[in-house]
């Protein structure tokens, strides 16, 4: 089940296809890269390329070939002869054979490459899921997560689209460019010169009108990034907006946008659709000059009338490849800038392997203890300093104190989701930074205030803890939990599909979750702020499950609500990051301190006024 | 989509005829070149002399550069023309939006009406863009190019005609195996999205639970079913490159051969074998760039239908006249009740109290009781199914709604910040505030903590309020309602992200400063509104006590139950 709001149109989608704007940091280091991704399929790839010249050169040779036919029949129709048709039905058997010849080589080409392409992306996005699973917690702070499905979708999406079509392209451009030169100069080397004097012409075309339309589609690109924001921004705060009359200033800023938008999106069409004609009308002098001049050939010599046409088929497929390969270089371009982002994620730094770490606890008591811990999100600023305590076997801890304060720190690390800088953790007398964190993890059962459930049956999500759970058990821990009753009057019961349509209240969803704790059954138990999202109704609910649930076991409770944790064994008191108090809900309020403040505010006013800060 | 054509001007329209106009001037000049080439060939046959060649020669190159300019004129209008389209489209989308009601949000969703906004109108500039040059030149050019070769040789015509049909045979058959493909793969892509959000959004609760490798094999399930499919549509793909080589070589061959013979029999010329050939794949490129129109065209239909969905939708609420009041800071409901449209249940039944200037009051009630709703009548988010909203003793459907606004501070549920300083969202509560005034609304909304922001009041918020904690947000939203110095206030749930203490202080704090506002007050925690002059109990939509916290201790059963779930009965007494 997706908690998070839905994405936002990126600017990747559809709109953002300009093939320009994104560059590579390291162009050099991407492309090598790629290239070492690209090796297990060196083989099909150089067959592929290979069938691509190949398909590429029989094409070429059909005009020349083609000009064979027309030979024959301006010598047929000279006065006194007859067209030889043996002659050209040999000539055209020959061709259809090339045709087809040609045609099979490169659909066996597309047909390779798309193959490997289908088998590199799906690589990609494995290995991009994989790593999502092996990278510390550490890395998730700084890095949305709308940046890694762009990885995980258009990045990898662009890479292919450039493996299937522009790896083959580049290829046959080239062979295409050699071949027509080469074809060209059988036919004539005079009109050859004349036709080669465009090249130069044409590439400083394609290259001045590249340059000046990608500066328009990265200025279109930035107005459109810009007018996305806006739009986001307006609609998601559509209610302030109307109660504060807000709506002119928002539509004075939207028409701001909206005119550079404008200005750029048509300067940038207009640009890049002139390439197409610029190039064209190159290709047409060439065809003028090169008839002009084969004209006045022909005079002394009528056959090259068929060296004429065949030569100006070629020049009519000369620019293709020309252009083909400017506009290979811009998707180059973009294609190791997504390389770029897919790579620099797949090289992150991976959690330490611990293959080594062996440590179990053989008589499991549940005592936990905390060492001399030091811990910072940054190495520059320690929020946990010097913290030592120790919780009982069976014995229930809260942790309380104002939002910010670290609580969840406290369980961040007990979990190992982050590595302490200093001082140790114990479980029984055991370090846990010497287990495994699987293990470390299959002690803990644990709920959050975000109760996320996934997309699958209700079955299938309390499972998930252990997957190989018998119904009865699950049907217990969810009768325990207060829920068993709901799911069973909903359509399909137990295997009720959980989407986004499913209309689960967040009371309903947390019960869920204490069942999923209660059917993993772990020694010990961890509660992050498991009610602070529902109603006062419901949390009796699942205050009761919890109770349950929490029966004999060590167990960790972070609570907003004070009144919840007054049974605690031992409570910490936790305030900028530092466990100023501890003791039980008597002697705490006896100490008369943050804690008896921090408890009095909730309820009256007898207690210590409240100080302005 | 037809329908989103109103929004070209008059001038565009006249554009458009222009850039037909330049359209057919440059197939036209296009289509004379092979002539010319023709006129060459002849004038080599016939024995002409250099200077005969030179002058056809030249006449080319002015052919040719009358083409280009034809060219470049017709890029440039139909880029202006698409891009203005566009411009006048977004533009009405977003005033639109803006003049919804909650309802009509709801209806389409936020998320929606941003990819509608965005994404739809730049496809539909695309595909207009590209509408005005091929839609337009492609038929043209293939009616010009038949015109051209028609009276030459019948026998060719019907070959070319063969040709065509292969062409468009295959075109057909192989969209038709893959459009529906395309529209599983775009699903897929989503549920791949999906699949990788839920391991990112759950990714303590995988870890706990040691279960990357569930998530891991539903990610290879949906992986693999998205690659086999990319693969189909690929291998079909792989056909149509050579396919259409094939047929458009096989007709220059076919002409060629056939063409030896018609010439042998004494039916056509060489010069127009020549001609033939060139203008025979004109007519075949034409199709191409049809059959690529008809592709791109339904797509663009999707895109406009969805714009035009949100356009046609008629406003439920519409504005009022009344500027002004006699009263201030009064509210009353008589028998309000409140449904959704489509929907049997009502949200609120037969509500009706009132509330006097200076007077709190709070509502309070289970998640889905109906509380955050019956304060949205206030500001008309919804409009009652039946009973009247009253605001100082007018009907709030009578109230011109920026006049109405204008009594309200509204603090909503989820506290929106604009992207810009501290200081120019506080003072979106009233451009008129002097600093004095912001500085005293940060006070008693109790942020002070902005003074140790970098740069204090002009520290700069990103979109949506990210660099700040929820906390904090709540505050900068609660100050910019203070800053209005409103008649009455309207505080949705906007305590919720504030720990007891600063609840407290800011409460404190607003009785103070606001005192003699109105207070409209929804809350979750007890301790928030124990104070209120006025608490009224919600369930189920229905009001089921009203009174302050001491009588609906003793008479309001629901009440006790919310209270004793939060307060131990000693600290309630």
């Amino acid at each position: 089940m997706k908690n998070e709001q839905q994405s936002t149109p990126k600017m990747h989608g559809p709109a953002g296809r300009g093939g320009t704007g994104e560059k590579a940091k390291n162009f050099k280091k991407s492309i090598k890269q790629l290239l070492i991704h690209l090796k297990p399929y060196w083989l099909p790839i150089i067959i592929a390329l290979i069938f691509a010249c190949a398909g590429t050169v029989f094409s070429i040779l059909g005009p020349k070939i083609l000009s064979k036919i027309t030979e024959e029949i301006i010598l047929g129709i000279l006065p006194g002869a007859s067209i030889n048709f043996v002659k050209i039905t040999t000539i055209g058997l020959w061709l259809v054979v090339l045709y087809c010849v040609s045609a099979i080589f490169s659909f066996t080409q597309n047909f390779i490459m798309s193959n490997v392409t289908a088998k590199i992306s799906k690589g990609l996005r494995q290995d991009i899921s994989k790593k999502i699973n092996k990278l510390p917690l550490k890395y998730f702070d700084r890095q949305s997560y709308g940046d890694i499905l762009s990885r995980v979708t258009n990045d990898v999406d662009t890479i292919s689209q450039t493996l299937s079509q522009s790896l083959s392209q580049m290829i046959t451009s080239i062979t295409m460019l050699i071949g027509i030169v080469v074809m060209m100069f059988t036919i004539s080397w005079k009109l050859t010169l004349v036709a080669l004097v465009s090249v130069p012409i044409s590439t400083i075309l394609v290259m001045i009108f590249v340059k000046i339309s990608q500066k328009h589609f990265r200025n279109q690109q930035n107005s459109l990034g810009e007018m996305n924001g806006h739009i986001e921004e307006s609609y998601s705060a559509h209610n302030v907006i109307k109660v504060f009359s807000g709506e002119e200033k928002a539509e004075e800023k939207f028409d701001a946008i909206n005119e550079t938008l404008y200005k750029s999106g048509y300067k940038a069409q207009f640009f890049s659709g002139l390439m197409m004609p610029m190039m064209n009308f190159v290709g047409n002098i060439s065809y003028v000059v090169v008839c002009i001049i084969g004209g006045s050939i022909a005079l002394n010599d009528i056959t090259f009338i068929a060296s004429i046409v065949a030569f100006i088929q070629y020049i009519r497929q000369f620019n293709q490849p020309i252009q083909q390969v400017a506009s290979i270089a811009g998707t180059l371009q973009s294609t190791t800038a997504a390389a770029e982002r897919v790579f620099e994620f797949l090289g992150e730094e991976e959690l330490a392997n611990e293959d080594d770490k062996n440590a179990v606890i053989k008589n499991f008591k549940g005592k936990v203890e905390f060492k001399n811990v030091c811990f910072g999100y940054t190495p520059d600023k320690e929020i946990i300093h010097n913290f030592s305590e120790v919780a009982l076997p069976g014995q229930k801890v809260a942790i309380v104190g104002p939002t910010g304060a670290g609580k969840t720190t406290l369980v961040n690390l007990l979990m190992r989701f982050y590595e302490v800088n200093s001082g140790e953790i114990l479980i029984d007398g055991v370090p846990i930074q010497d287990m495994k964190r699987s293990y470390v993890r299959s002690l803990f059962g644990m709920v959050l205030q975000d109760t996320w459930l996934f997309e699958g049956t209700i079955k299938e999500n309390i499972a998930y803890g252990k997957p190989n759970a018998t119904d009865e058990e699950i049907h217990k821990a969810c009768e325990a939990a207060n829920i068993d009753h709901f799911i069973r009057t909903q359509p399909g019961s137990y295997n009720m599909v959980l989407d986004e349509d499913a209309n689960l209240s967040q009371g309903q969803k947390q019960l869920m979750t204490i069942a999923r704790a209660m059917v993993e059954n772990a020694p010990m138990l961890i509660l992050d702020e498991a009610t602070s999202s529902v109603d006062t109704r419901t949390e009796e609910l699942i205050q009761e499950a919890m109770d349950k649930l929490i029966k004999g076991r060590t167990s960790f409770v972070i609570a907003h609500r004070l009144s919840t944790i007054k049974n605690a064994d031992l409570i910490l008191v936790m305030k900028d990051g530092n466990v100023i108090e501890t003791g039980k809900h008597e002697e705490l309020l006896a100490k008369n301190g943050f804690y008896a403040e921090l408890y009095n505010s909730q309820f009256t006013k007898k207690h210590a006024e409240v100080d302005e800060t | 989509m037809l329908k989103l054509l109103k929004y070209l001007r008059v001038r565009d329209w006249i554009t458009i005829i222009f850039i037909l106009g330049f359209v057919v001037c440059q197939i036209m000049l296009d289509l004379e070149l092979p002539d010319y080439m023709g006129n060459i060939v002849a004038l080599i046959q016939n024995q002409g002399t250099l200077n005969e060649i030179l002058i056809e020669g030249l006449k080319m190159l002015g052919i040719v550069a009358g083409s280009v300019i034809s060219t470049i004129i017709v890029s440039y209008l139909s880029a202006r023309v698409a891009a203005g389209f566009a411009k006048r489209v977004r533009r009405a989308l977003f005033t639109k939006v803006n003049s919804f009601s909650m309802e009509e949000m709801e209806k389409f969703s936020t998320a929606s009406l941003m990819t509608r906004t965005t994404n739809d109108i730049t496809q539909i500039q695309q595909v207009t863009t590209m509408f005005l040059r091929l839609a337009l030149s492609a038929p043209i050019m293939a009616v010009g190019a038949i015109l051209k070769i028609v009276g030459k040789s019948g026998t060719l015509s019907w070959i070319t005609a063969i040709a065509i049909v292969l062409l468009l045979a295959m075109l057909i058959t192989i969209f038709s195996f893959v459009s529906p493909k395309f529209n599983k793969m775009q699903k897929l892509t989503d549920k791949i999205n999906g699949v990788t959000r839920e391991n990112l959004t759950g990714i303590k609760v995988v870890r706990a639970y040691n279960a990357e490798k569930i998530q891991e094999d539903k990610f290879d399930k949906v992986n693999t079913e998205l690659t086999n499919t990319d693969l189909f549509i690929n291998r079909m793909f792989s056909i149509m490159m050579p396919g259409m080589q094939l047929i458009m070589s096989g007709l220059s061959l076919a002409i060629i051969w056939v063409g030896a013979y018609l010439i042998a029999g004494g039916n056509l010329d060489l010069p127009n074998l020549t001609i033939f050939t060139q203008y025979a794949m004109q007519v075949l490129i034409s199709f191409l760039m049809l059959s690529v129109l008809f592709i791109m065209v339904p797509r663009a239909f999707v895109s406009g239908n969805r714009i035009y969905e949100v356009l046609k939708t008629k406003n439920k609420i519409s504005n009022g006249t009344i500027t002004s009041s006699q009263e201030k800071g009064t509210i009353e409901f008589k028998n309000v009740s409140f449904k959704y449209p489509d929907s049997d249940d009502y949200v609120l039944k037969n509500i009706s109290f009132t509330v006097n200037k200076g007077e709190t009051v709070a509502f309070i009630g289970s998640t889905g009781s109906g509380k955050s709703t019956l304060i949205n009548l206030v500001p008309r988010f919804y409009d009652v199914s039946e009973g009247e909203v009253l605001v100082d003793g007018i009907n709030v459907k009578e109230y011109d709604l920026k006049s109405l606004y204008k009594k309200l501070g509204y603090v909503p549920q989820k506290s929106f910040l604009f992207s810009g300083t501290v200081e120019e969202n506080i003072k979106y509560g009233d451009e008129n505030a002097s600093d004095e005034q912001v500085k005293l609304a940060l006070k008693t909304a109790q942020a002070s903590f902005v003074e140790k922001l970098e740069g204090g009041l002009n520290y700069h918020i990103s979109q949506g309020g990210k660099n700040v904690s929820g906390g904090q947000r709540q505050r900068l939203a609660i100050a910019r309602a203070i800053v209005r110095t409103p008649e009455i206030f309207v505080f949705d749930d906007s305590f919720s992200a504030l720990d007891y203490k600063t609840d407290k202080a800011l409460r404190k704090a607003l009785k103070k400063e606001i005192s003699g506002s109105t207070c409209l007050i929804v809350a979750q925690r007890i301790g928030t509104i124990m104070d209120a002059n006025k608490i009224i109990v919600l369930d189920k939509g229905e009001m089921v006590g009203m009174g302050t916290h001491k009588e609906l201790m003793e008479n309001c059963k629901i009440y006790q139950e919310i209270a004793y779930s939060q307060l131990s009965k000693e600290e309630l007494a």
